[in-house]
């Protein structure tokens, strides 16, 4: 009856979705007067779990799961879920976990609302409340089925402590060779480097910044707000930037703590992309940018010379503050 | 190659979002439908099968008589039939089946798909369809190339990409990168003149069966106004983000 959770990992360690889903499903179980117990699939570390109330860590360690496979891991999931008769699965909203969440759903013949924000709105009837319309709008979505599977919104909820005792045991699940027909050939992931979906902050510039070659100053703002890089549509589409910079409606969602944009006008598209974020500071030039009207905090005038200044104020808070 | 691009009817993103009927449907007074954007780009990529390796295309959607502008807007980009399913959808799974119905008789080799529609944004209908029929299944689907059954697919991942390599029969959920977006197309005249002539096959629903359903929407409450600064007081800004907004 225990809730189960997919506590994702990378090369063994636990990304910070699985401890944010993790506190989520803590309370939700509370609210249910049960447990949670989190599958994890070839994480070395299953123990840190314990901090943020897991109680009991299924343990899949399988050299063949060393890539990720959508239906494999659905495969897993589904069995971990079935084994503990598992009535509502918790999943985070990563690539991966979107790409086998419906998987996972059919495979156990349950109702799926993806993009969840915030605890469910009732437990019975099960209703919880999901983003739709780009951010326009909250969708109240019911479930219906005995077995139910819920997506929870990037950085909707955060990551509560609260400390319990995990036991851990081994879990091999029955692999389908057929699930293997997809084979990973190679990954092209730049080592290091803070990517949009894993920042809490992320730095943003449009076609205001005039060209590829002022991007310093975009750079600079965003090392000191440790901070990763984004662009508009067209500074992507003029090549001025790697599409993988891209965001907005047909780009990158974002969903982080704090984004800044810079000379981006706020375009109903751009802004469907970054609504999630929680709080957006805007610099332009131009006091009607639309984008100020979504905006928390804005400053009005010239990027060339806000920009620089506001990256040595950051700077000095941070040394001050350190 | 039999290809089959599931559209989606979606408000265009400019629209105004209003609901009805106590806050239980969706308002399609004065809103401009569109193909929905992740379809559009698979949509494009499909006919580029079709320009450059004879591939068929057929579109289909599940709704009502009101989506079929926007299926003959498909046949205009140069889908060769469009299907529409009779059905007014309810939930991914209730679209999913009806899709899987119309893959499995009419032997489709790639399913397209728009890895997420921009009115419920669920992103569950492509993996649903893929579980459903079986298929080989990838996602946020940015590259595709097909030669006899073997098929080289890039998806996106979080921070990069995935090159993997697969075979038909496939599901792919698409996006922008299957084809840039300069390469879509705008439907000409001689287009939409051929459009009216190709075929639009109704299809009645096969059942219906929906697991989960909306019970109402909600507005996000309305924002507080924007804080200004100057060039002059960034420090109150910087003290601002830290005491108040506590992001950095
Ligand atoms: C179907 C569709 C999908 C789309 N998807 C996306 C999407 O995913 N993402 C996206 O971003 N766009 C998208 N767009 C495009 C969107 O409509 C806008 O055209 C785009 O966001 C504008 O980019 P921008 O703000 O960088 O440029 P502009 O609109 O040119 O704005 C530049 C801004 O910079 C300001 N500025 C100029 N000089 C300075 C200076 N020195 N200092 C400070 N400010 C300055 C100006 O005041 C202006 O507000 C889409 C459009 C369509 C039709």
């Amino acid at each position: 009856m225990s809730i189960l959770i997919y506590a994702e990992s990378s090369e063994g360690k636990f990304k910070k979705v699985a401890f944010e889903l993790a506190s989520y499903g803590k309370k939700v179980a509370e609210s249910l007067g049960t447990t949670v117990t989190a599958v994890t699939v070839n994480a070395a570390n299953v123990s840190e779990l314990s901090k943020y109330g897991v109680d009991k860590v299924l343990k899949v360690t399988n050299d063949k799961l060393s890539a990720f496979n959508a239906k494999a891991y659905a495969d897993v999931i589904k069995q971990a879920a079935q084994k503990e008769g598992t009535k509502l699965v918790l999943l985070s909203s990563t690539t991966d976990s979107l790409y086998l969440a419906p998987l996972v759903a059919v495979g156990l013949n349950a109702g799926y609302a993806s993009n969840v924000v915030g605890l469910p709105v009732s437990t019975s009837p099960f209703q919880v409340k999901r983003n739709a319309f780009s951010m326009k709008a909250f969708n109240i979505t019911e479930i219906a089925t005995d077995v139910k599977v819920l997506g929870l919104a990037k950085n909707s909820y955060g990551v509560f402590e609260s400390a319990s005792s995990a036991s851990e045991e081994d879990f091999a699940p029955s692999l389908n060779d057929a699930d293997f027909n997809i084979k990973t050939e190679s990954i092209d992931k730049t080592a290091g480097k803070l990517t949009i979906a894993d920042a809490e902050v992320v730095v943003s510039g449009g076609r205001g910044l005039k060209g590829p070659e002022n991007w310093g100053l975009i750079e600079n703002l965003a090392s000191a707000l440790g901070a990763a890089t984004a662009c508009s549509k067209p500074v992507s589409d003029l090549g001025w930037r790697p599409h993988s910079e891209h965001v907005g409606q047909t780009g990158k969602p974002v969903a982080t703590n704090l984004y800044v944009a810079v000379g981006i006008s706020g375009a109903i598209q751009h802004i469907a992309g970054i609504n999630a974020s929680k709080v957006k500071l805007v610099i332009n030039a131009d006091p009607e940018a639309p984008f100020f009207k979504v905006a928390d905090y804005g400053v009005v005038g010239d990027a060339f010379e806000i920009v620089p200044k506001l990256t040595e104020k950051i700077k000095e808070f941070k040394a001050n503050n350190a | 190659m039999k290809i089959l691009v599931c559209i989606s009817h979606v408000p265009d993103t400019t629209s105004k979002i209003n609901f009805t009927n106590g806050d239980a449907d969706f308002d399609s007074n004065g809103v401009q439908f569109v193909i929905n954007p992740n379809d559009e780009f698979g949509l494009t990529r499909a006919v580029w099968f079709q320009e450059q390796q004879g591939a068929n295309v057929t579109v289909v959607n599940v709704g009502g008589p009101e989506t079929e502008a926007t299926l003959r807007k498909a046949l205009a980009i140069g889908a060769n039939e469009a299907i529409r399913v009779n059905a007014t959808p309810t939930d991914g799974l209730s679209v999913a089946k009806q899709l899987a119905e119309i893959v499995k008789t009419g032997g489709y080799d790639l399913v397209i798909c728009g890895k997420e529609s921009l009115d419920y944004n669920g992103g569950m209908v492509p993996g649903m369809l893929a579980a459903l029929t079986g298929a080989n299944f990838v996602n946020s689907c940015i590259g595709l190339t097909v030669d006899g059954t073997n098929v080289k697919a890039t998806r996106e991942i979080d921070g990069g990409k995935e090159t993997l390599s697969t075979s038909l029969p496939l599901i792919v959920g698409g996006q922008k990168g299957l084809v840039e977006e300069k390469d879509l197309r705008i439907p000409n005249m001689r287009g939409i003149m051929t459009a009216r002539t190709k075929a639009l096959q109704v299809l009645e629903a096969v059942g219906s069966e929906a697991n989960t359903k909306t019970v109402k929407f909600e507005k996000p409450a309305p924002k507080s106004a924007v804080k200004m600064f100057t060039v002059d007081n960034l420090d109150e800004l910087v003290s601002a983000l830290h005491n108040e907004a506590k992001v950095i």
